[in-house]
């Protein structure tokens, strides 16, 4: 059951994310993304991490490709004109794309760790207790100062936007 | 096989009663805001107009399904399908009641109790926004467009207020199943005031559920926050290119939404399906009484008929009312059906209220609509979960 529920949702989550390359339309492409976060929830979920599930689609899904969507609407985005392809672009493309991503495994591969190999519902510290006990007891310092961050990003947001107006 | 048996069954009666009474809350909504408009309501189809929910469904079924030929096809379909089942799926964690127990079998008046049940209401409720969303922009219409972002605006907005509501209870229940909320809020102090959260110490959450109250309403899309559909401005804003079963949907989605939040308000905050006072005051004997006297009426205003048929149909309903009211006294479907009758009242009570809100306050204009929920709402719910945490640490060991 959680095999064929992996590999469904799997299949969703790739066939998604190269949707969200292919389309043309971005609200096509924001939609595939939503689609991708979806599929990566059902999949936290189904390795035991409920939490994480409903914070990604609270977060992802719910919040931030909501802002897309509403900006892309807002600013009434057309569909993306395809510019014609270089000759080489067109013949070498793939192949190097190809050789890319096996060196690109090979180092993961050889630098990393071995592990073992992931198991449905293994994941026994994905309750929101523990997660919270992690946020605000371990790993206190680290989250405190990413919210700092993220605070100044917002200010610099704001004052960037405020200089246009005047 | 034996839980997908049940699961089956249960699934099956939730979504015949959820549906049927969508309908019906409609039929109850013409009827309140008649009567609030000194009108009568519908009531020409079956006595007193209860069935015209179904000449309503018969009449958007056989309607023509049209597409306009300006719009995103895809999109435009897809939209109404996602607005009616995000808000379909929110049912499946709501507990009705305790467990339903025939001699050895037992299972709970509920489809799932997920552990993170609230959680997953909330998200739900969040990814509910990408129906109304995209039926504005995929109806290729201006005034749909402004309705899809002016909702997908509020509710954005509205999701942080009522978040930080949601939360303060949480933090003094220490649980995010519906079920083991419900537990927490048994009880009562001094023998008669209920534990509810909103009478609860060490802080009671009486400005929380205001606020989730209010954040419902802008999340639903209801007046005073239905911009969305603000039919002097917009037409009908997202939907007005949909008609027949399309335009369904989304009115099928907005009062499930409202059933669904009601039930959220019902649980968190009001108890769940904890009586309002204790069994041994005679609790139990509320739904008996309000029953009775419910068919009490009906037969007094049968006997005196106002209007011919008012002969016939009333003292039907009489007697329909009198044998509830006796199927309260036996004791074995007590059990099952009191913290159900505790549950439904509640809900409707809030139902109520959101008819009621309908008949009596006008549309907010749309900077209001955000400064409201920014400047007043937002600040409020902050301060109001900073006492509660604070008080809840201070307490807890």
């Amino acid at each position: 059951m959680d095999a064929i529920l992996f590999l469904l949702f799997a299949a969703i989550a790739v066939v998604c994310g190269l949707n969200l390359v292919l389309q043309s339309h971005p609200i096509s492409s924001a939609l595939s993304l939503v689609g991708v976060m979806g599929s990566l929830a059902v999949l936290y979920l189904l390795l035991g991490g409920e939490f994480i599930a409903a914070a990604q689609l609270i977060v992802y899904a719910g919040a931030i490709m909501v802002l897309f969507i509403f900006v892309i609407m807002l600013l009434n985005a057309g569909t993306e004109r395809k510019l014609p392809r270089r000759l080489w672009v067109k013949y070498a493309g793939l192949p190097l794309l190809a050789v890319f991503i096996g060196i690109a495994s090979f180092v993961i591969q050889r630098m990393l760790p071995v592990t073992e190999g992931v198991k449905f519902g293994a994941m026994t510290h994905g309750n929101p207790r523990e997660i919270g006990r992690a946020l605000f007891q371990i790993y206190l310092l680290p989250f405190e100062v990413t919210s700092v961050l993220i605070l100044i990003a917002i200010l610099g947001a704001v004052v960037l936007a405020r200089k246009e107006i005047d | 096989m034996n839980f997908f048996v049940i699961s089956l069954i249960k699934s099956g009666l939730v979504a015949f009663v959820l549906l049927t009474a969508l309908a019906y809350i409609q039929w109850v909504e013409r009827k309140v805001l008649a009567h609030i408009q000194l009108r009568i309501g519908p009531r020409r189809v079956g006595p007193h107009g209860l069935l015209q929910p179904l000449a309503d469904v018969i009449k958007l079924l056989t309607k023509e399904d049209m597409i306009p030929s300006h719009v995103n096809k895809f999109f435009y379909l897809l939209a109404p399908f996602l607005a009616v089942m995000f808000a379909l799926i929110s049912i499946a964690v709501i507990p009705f009641g305790t467990e339903v127990k025939i001699g050895s079998f037992s299972t709970p008046m509920q489809l799932t109790d997920l552990n993170i049940g609230v959680l997953f209401i909330l998200g739900l409720s969040g990814i509910g926004v990408y129906g109304v969303a995209l039926a504005g922009w995929a109806s290729n219409n201006k005034y749909s467009l402004i309705g899809g972002l002016r909702s997908s605006a509020q509710m954005i907005s509205y999701e942080l207020p009522m978040a930080l509501a949601i939360a303060a209870p949480l933090l003094m229940l220490n649980s995010l199943s519906f079920r083991e909320l419900v537990d927490g809020q048994a009880g009562f102090y001094f023998g008669f005031i209920p534990r509810w959260a909103i009478f609860q110490g060490p802080f009671p959450q009486i400005v929380s559920f205001l606020l989730f109250m209010v954040a419902a309403f802008a999340e639903t899309n209801r007046v005073p926050f239905d911009l969305p559909e603000a039919e002097n401005e917009l037409v009908a804003g997202f939907h007005t290119e949909y008609g027949s079963m399309k335009f369904a949907a989304f009115f099928m989605a907005e009062y499930c939404n409202m059933v669904t939040v009601s039930c959220v308000g019902a649980l968190l905050f009001l108890g769940g399906w904890q009586p309002l006072w204790p069994a041994e005051y005679g609790s139990k004997f509320v739904p008996t009484l309000i029953f009775a006297i419910a068919g009490l009426i009906c037969l007094s205003h049968g006997l005196r008929p106002a209007r011919p048929f008012d002969r016939f149909t009333l003292p039907v309903f009489a007697v329909i009312f009198l044998g509830i009211a006796a199927i309260f006294l036996v004791p074995i479907l007590a059990t099952i059906l009191l913290p159900l009758f505790w549950f439904l009242a509640k809900v409707g009570i809030i139902l109520f209220i959101y008819i009621w809100i309908r008949g009596t306050l006008p549309r907010f204009r749309y900077d209001q609509l955000m400064s409201f929920a920014w400047t007043f709402m937002f600040p409020i719910a902050i301060v109001n979960l900073f006492i509660t945490a604070l008080m809840v640490a201070v307490t807890t060991k």
